[in-house]
C-alpha cells in the first residue's frame, strides 16, 4: 500500500504498564465464519492492534495490549460483533502519565 | 450489599468526577466516589492543558501544591502540508503573570493530586472498583450502583455519572446512546522525554514558560483531525486525532498517522533524540452542542465527557468537565438543602444552571461547526493547506518572476482548486458557523 516504514505497535505498547486479568478478556468477539465490515475495520482502526485475522479469515482479539480507548465499541458494539466491558477494577492498562 | 447509604455516588475520578465529588463533599454531603483505576488518574488520558479559572473556582490556592508543568506563554497554530507549515504564533509576556491562565499538566499526576483534595474534603474514594451497572427500582429510578466487588450493590439518593467519553453505564441503562463514529475522534499520543534545557532551547522558553502547537492539514490525510505538541517540563506530549468515522472510511491507522506526523520535517527536529515512555489512546467528543444527550433524570445526572461536553474548535474539554461537575454538585446541594427528592423534575436545575454557564453558551455558538468540518474535511484539511503552502512559497521564493504574475498564479490555483462559488461558499459557511 505504501512505501513508508511500517510502525511496530508492539514496541509502542512495550512502553506501557499493564496488569493483565488472565482468562477474563474484557472484550469478546462474537464467533463468526465471515467477519463483518465493522470487524474488518478494526484490523486497522485499533490503535493497539489488538484485532488480527486468523488463518481461517476470522477476526480475533487479544486484549492484553488494549489501551481501553473504546474505538471498537463505537464501531462494532452496535452491530453485535463484540461485547465490550471495562476490565475489573485495578486491571488493564495503568497509565504513568496519561 | 453495603448497608450504608450515601447522599451521592460519583462514578469516575476524572476532571468532572473530581470536581463533582469535591464540591459535594465541601457542601457537607456524604459522598462515595468510585474509580476503576488503581488510583485516580491511572485511566485518564488528555493532552493536556489545564485552565486555571475553572480550577480556581474549586481550589483557589491550587498553585501552591498542584503538579503543574509549564504555564503557557505561547500558542502556535500550524497549517501543514507534507513538507511545510504556515504558522500563526502568538506569544506575550503578559502571560508571565502572578497567576497564569493556562498550564500544561500530566494527567496521571495531576489527577492523583486532585483526588487527594477530594479525600481531604471528606469524600470516600474507592479505587480499583469498576461499576458494572446502575441499580434501578421497579419504576426505573436510579437508586445506586452495582460494582465488581463481592458486596457489590451500593445505594444513594443520586448518582453522578462522570464515567468519561466511553461511559458504559448510561448506555446500558438506556439513559443515552452510545457515541456514534462521526461524533467522536480517536487520538493517539506519545510522551517524549528530553532534558529540560533541550526543551527550553528548542521551543524558545525560559524557566517554567511553556508553549503548545496545534496543527492541522495534510497530516490528517484528508480526515477531520488535528495534531498537537505540548511542552512539559521534561517531556513533550505529542499526538494526533481524527474522527472515528474517518478512520473507518479511509482505512488509515492511528499509529501510521502518528508516525508520519513525527517524521514531518517541521516536527522531527523538535523531538530528535527523545526517549518515548508511554503510548496512549483516547476518544474525544466532537459532536458539539447537537450531540449533548439528556443530562439528568430520576436519581441521576451526567457530567463531563460522558455528556459529550467538549469544545472542539477551542480544544477545550477538561474545563467544561470541571465546570459541569461543579454545577451538577451545586444543583444537587440545592435540591438536598430544600429536602426535596432527587427526581428528574428537581434535578432539571442542573441543566438550567449549565445553560446559563459558558459551557452551553460556547457549545451553542459553534453548533454548526462540527457538521461543516466533518462534511468538508477534504477541503479544510487537504486542499486549503496545500494551496496556502504553495501561495506562501510563491510569495517568498525570489526567482525573477514579476510579482504581478506570481499573484496571478496564486489566485488561479485557488480558483482552479475550489472555483469562485466554492471559495465564497466555504467562506460564507465558515463565517456563519463561527458567528
Amino acid at each position: 500500500m505504501s512505501i513508508e516504514p511500517s510502525v511496530r505497535v508492539e514496541d509502542k505498547l512495550f512502553y506501557n504498564r499493564y496488569l493483565v486479568d488472565a482468562g477474563r478478556a474484557h472484550i469478546k468477539v462474537r464467533p463468526h465464519t465471515t467477519p463483518s465490515p465493522e470487524l474488518l475495520t478494526m484490523l486497522k482502526a485499533c490503535p493497539a492492534r489488538c484485532y488480527e485475522l486468523n488463518d481461517k479469515g476470522q477476526v480475533e482479539i487479544t486484549v492484553d495490549g488494549c489501551i481501553e480507548c473504546g474505538t471498537c465499541r463505537v464501531i462494532c458494539e452496535g452491530s453485535g460483533d463484540i461485547e465490550w466491558s471495562y476490565p475489573r477494577g485495578g486491571y488493564g492498562v495503568l497509565f504513568k502519565f496519561g | 450489599m453495603i448497608e450504608e447509604k450515601f447522599d451521592a455516588i460519583v462514578v469516575g475520578a476524572g476532571m468532572a468526577g473530581n470536581a463533582a465529588a469535591l464540591t459535594l463533599a465541601q457542601r457537607g454531603l456524604k459522598v462515595l466516589q468510585l474509580e476503576r483505576g488503581e488510583y485516580s488518574g491511572s485511566k485518564n488520558v488528555q493532552g493536556a492543558i489545564l485552565y486555571a479559572d475553572m480550577l480556581e473556582k474549586l481550589i483557589p490556592d491550587f498553585r501552591e501544591d498542584a503538579p503543574l508543568e509549564r504555564h503557557l506563554v505561547e500558542q502556535r497554530f500550524w497549517m501543514m502540508d507534507d513538507r511545510s507549515h504556515t504558522g500563526l504564533h502568538y506569544r506575550s509576556d503578559d502571560f508571565n503573570e502572578e497567576k497564569p491562565n493556562r498550564y500544561t499538566i500530566i494527567r496521571a499526576q495531576f489527577d492523583k493530586w486532585f483526588s487527594q483534595k477530594v479525600r481531604e474534603a471528606g469524600a470516600t474514594v474507592l479505587c480499583e472498583t469498576t461499576v458494572t451497572e446502575l441499580a434501578q427500582d421497579a419504576y426505573g429510578r436510579v437508586i445506586g450502583v452495582r460494582t465488581d466487588r463481592a458486596d457489590g450493590e451500593i445505594h444513594a439518593d443520586v448518582v453522578v455519572l462522570a464515567e468519561g467519553v466511553n461511559g458504559l453505564l448510561g448506555t446500558r441503562a438506556h439513559l443515552r446512546e452510545r457515541p456514534k463514529p462521526d461524533k467522536v475522534a480517536l487520538a493517539v499520543k506519545e510522551m517524549h522525554f528530553l532534558p529540560r534545557e533541550t526543551i527550553e532551547a528548542r521551543f524558545n522558553l525560559k524557566g517554567d514558560e511553556g508553549m503548545v502547537i496545534e496543527a492541522a492539514g495534510t497530516i490528517s490525510r484528508g480526515m477531520t483531525g488535528m495534531g498537537f505538541i505540548y511542552a512539559n517540563k521534561e517531556c513533550i506530549s505529542l499526538g494526533i486525532g481524527c474522527l472515528v468515522a474517518d478512520f473507518q472510511r479511509t482505512g488509515e491507522t492511528p499509529y501510521g498517522l502518528l508516525d508520519r506526523f513525527k517524521r514531518h520535517p517541521s516536527v522531527a527536529p523538535l523531538i530528535e533524540g527523545s526517549e518515548v515512555k508511554e503510548y496512549a489512546a483516547h476518544l474525544i467528543p466532537e459532536g458539539g452542542f447537537k450531540a449533548i444527550p439528556q443530562l439528568y433524570g430520576e436519581g441521576w445526572v451526567v457530567v463531563g465527557d460522558a455528556a459529550q461536553l467538549n469544545n472542539a474548535i477551542h480544544r477545550e474539554g477538561s474545563n467544561l468537565a470541571m465546570t459541569s461537575g461543579r454545577i451538577a454538585a451545586e444543583a444537587i446541594f440545592q435540591v438536598k438543602s430544600r429536602k426535596d427528592p432527587m427526581t428528574a423534575e428537581n434535578l432539571a436545575l442542573y441543566k438550567t444552571m449549565l445553560d446559563e454557564s459558558f459551557v452551553i453558551k460556547d457549545l451553542k455558538k459553534y453548533k454548526d461547526m462540527p457538521a461543516l468540518m466533518h462534511t468538508q474535511s477534504q477541503n479544510f484539511f487537504l486542499t486549503y493547506p496545500e494551496l496556502v503552502s504553495r501561495a506562501m512559497q510563491n510569495f517568498l521564493r525570489v526567482d525573477g518572476t514579476p510579482k504581478v504574475e506570481k499573484e496571478k498564479t496564486t489566485f488561479k490555483s485557488f480558483i482552479k482548486a475550489r472555483s469562485w462559488s466554492g471559495l465564497f461558499g466555504d467562506a460564507f459557511r465558515l463565517a456563519r458557523a463561527w458567528r
